[in-house]
């Protein structure tokens, strides 16, 4: 395409304006579909249990270990100021407001969203959603509503367990390993960290982390071309622009916390 | 237990009697896909009420742009088509969600549910559409299945039968609901020459004995022509021949002809246009048999 053609700069803005119109209004139509949705509890539960039980090992592992490296890491950084009892300060914080959320969504777009889109592309592909179109059973409502909303509801509840095994990690690195006392991690850690500022912040950007990465995932899914090539690249898609998408939304959200 | 047998222990819904009145209509429809080329130009039909009819034509020529159209999944530029007397107007979701719950429709690969057994697959429709109770969910789809002769298979899984009876499956759900019409997306491709026959005259017989009005879209001439009341051949957006399967047999146009005969050359040509054997090979060849003018 020539891009120094007016004609087809138009083109191509009009048709990339269109694509954000048909995302925003799926997106809203699927936030919109909550009560319907919820009303058929049994079809969100069966999607927690595939996004949510299936994602626990990944995530409790790499919570573990980057629990192990906060603690190392914290440590030797703390331990020049001579404050190394605050090791448990620090890691909790680091977890709660920050590396559960963002580490955890990360991880959920390579492990869920990535099942998501494939799932639904494949749905498209064996042409399941175009019968359920056919027969007046919408597919929106169906099959993409009860997986969004359980993914909204997976993310933070994964990244309350990713911060909860980090900490243990680091425990078991800087208390167990190096020789934190063990009162000084436990008391600085339930002075410092703050129920709504701390944990609040990190279980809000968990929500909004949610709901863009299991939205991006199925969208990627429901658009993609319905071939075997089609949806290899919708699943890559999801990882690179999920993943990009929470780094962007974490900045943000980091800077629209520390100004209120 | 025939096929025959079968079919008549499912009808849960009054016989509909076939007519010649029109079901669906086509007025002057003309659509495309947005790239300058029409996939219908100015197509106008009629499928008349309890027949089975059959789309046929050359690969790309609207067959399943007619079934697409029927279902309101796109819309014609121009005309109109109407479903009843009722005009299918894919803009207003909530008449048109009434018309489709009219409609059943069979994919090419029986669009089953891969995580479904083969009971839940066919008990989907009814689950999702209707409140009946378990109980009679279960008789019903049990009928259904009895129908298409895999009452015995219910408890397996998609990756657990055969295409044939994939296809078959994917036919019990399409009659669930007793729908008015049932569409069929290339019922045949890739079957063995059993299961294309069985597939054939299921949905021969499960159209007169629930009254159905059928419409198949089909490459496979002689199973097509054998259970088919009216035959619509579809060729570059226009109609090229309708009428029984004997009159369009019988037809002189050449597309037509070719098409029925299976011939490698005529309107639609062998070879894809471009450089000519010379320009591609030089002037020493001369150019025989059949390949003549273009090089592939």
């Amino acid at each position: 395409m020539s891009w120094y053609k007016p004609a087809n700069l138009g083109f191509a803005t009009r048709s990339k304006l269109a694509g954000y119109g048909y995302s925003g209004r799926m997106f809203w139509r699927l936030l919109t579909m909550v009560g319907p949705t919820f009303r058929r509890f049994s079809l969100v539960r069966d999607q927690i249990h595939f996004l949510g039980n299936y994602s626990l090992a990944i995530i409790g592992v790499s919570g573990l270990f980057v629990g192990f490296v906060l603690g190392l890491q914290g440590y030797y950084t703390l331990q020049r100021y001579g404050s190394s009892e605050a090791l448990g300060l620090l890691v909790a914080l680091g977890l709660v407001r920050e590396l559960g959320p963002v580490v955890t969504a990360l991880l959920f777009a390579g492990r869920a969203g990535t099942a998501l889109t494939a799932e639904i592309g494949m749905m498209k592909s064996d042409e399941v959603l175009a019968y359920m179109e056919v027969t007046a059973i919408d597919p929106l409502q169906r099959v993409l509503a009860p997986r969004f909303w359980a993914g909204v509801i997976c993310m933070p509840l994964l990244a309350a367990v990713f911060s909860a095994v980090g900490v243990i990690g680091g425990y078991i690195v800087g208390v167990l390993m190096i020789g934190v006392d063990s009162g000084s991690f436990w008391s600085q850690m339930q002075g410092g960290v703050d129920v709504w500022s701390d944990v609040g912040n990190g279980i809000i950007k968990s929500f909004v982390f949610g709901l863009a990465v299991t939205f991006i995932a199925l969208l990627q899914g429901y658009e993609a071309e319905p071939t075997p090539e089609g949806v290899s690249r919708a699943t890559t898609r999801t990882v690179v622009i999920a993943s990009l998408t929470v780094l962007g939304l974490d900045f943000m959200l980091t800077a629209l916390m520390f100004s209120i | 237990m025939s096929i025959t047998t079968v079919s008549s222990t499912a009808v849960s819904s009054p016989k509909r009697v076939a007519t010649n009145s029109a079901f669906i209509t086509f007025d002057d429809v003309v659509f495309g896909y947005g790239n300058g080329r029409l996939i219908l130009d100015g197509v106008s039909f009629s499928i008349p009420r309890g027949k089975v009819t059959a789309l046929m034509g050359a690969s790309g020529g609207g067959k399943t742009t007619v079934l697409r159209v029927i279902a309101g999944q796109v819309t014609p530029q121009r005309g109109r088509v109407l479903f009843d007397g009722i005009p299918v107007n894919s803009h207003d979701q909530t008449s048109l969600y009434a018309l489709r719950r009219r409609m059943g429709i069979l994919f090419q690969h029986g669009a089953l549910f891969g995580d479904l057994t083969v009971f839940e697959n066919v008990a989907f429709p009814l689950r999702e559409q209707t409140d009946l109770p378990d109980a009679l969910v279960r008789d019903i789809v049990l009928m259904k299945l009895g129908a298409v002769g895999l009452r015995g298979a219910h408890d397996l899984k998609p990756s657990e039968i055969s295409g044939g009876m994939a296809r078959r499956v994917a036919l019990a759900r399409a009659i669930a609901l007793d729908p008015d019409v049932v569409m069929y997306d290339e019922p045949f491709a890739g079957l063995d020459p059993i299961s294309l026959g069985t597939a054939a005259r299921l949905i021969r017989d499960l159209n007169d004995a629930l009254g159905l009005t059928s419409i198949i879209v089909s490459h496979d001439l002689v199973e097509t022509f054998r259970i088919a009341d009216q035959v619509v051949v579809l060729a570059n957006g226009k109609i090229a021949a309708q009428g029984t399967p004997q009159q369009v047999k019988e037809s002189t146009d050449p597309l037509v002809h070719q098409f029925v005969n299976a011939l490698p050359d005529g309107p639609v040509k062998f070879h894809y246009p471009g450089a000519t054997v010379e320009q591609d090979f030089g002037s020493g060849i001369k150019p025989s048999g059949h390949i003549t003018g273009t090089a592939p």
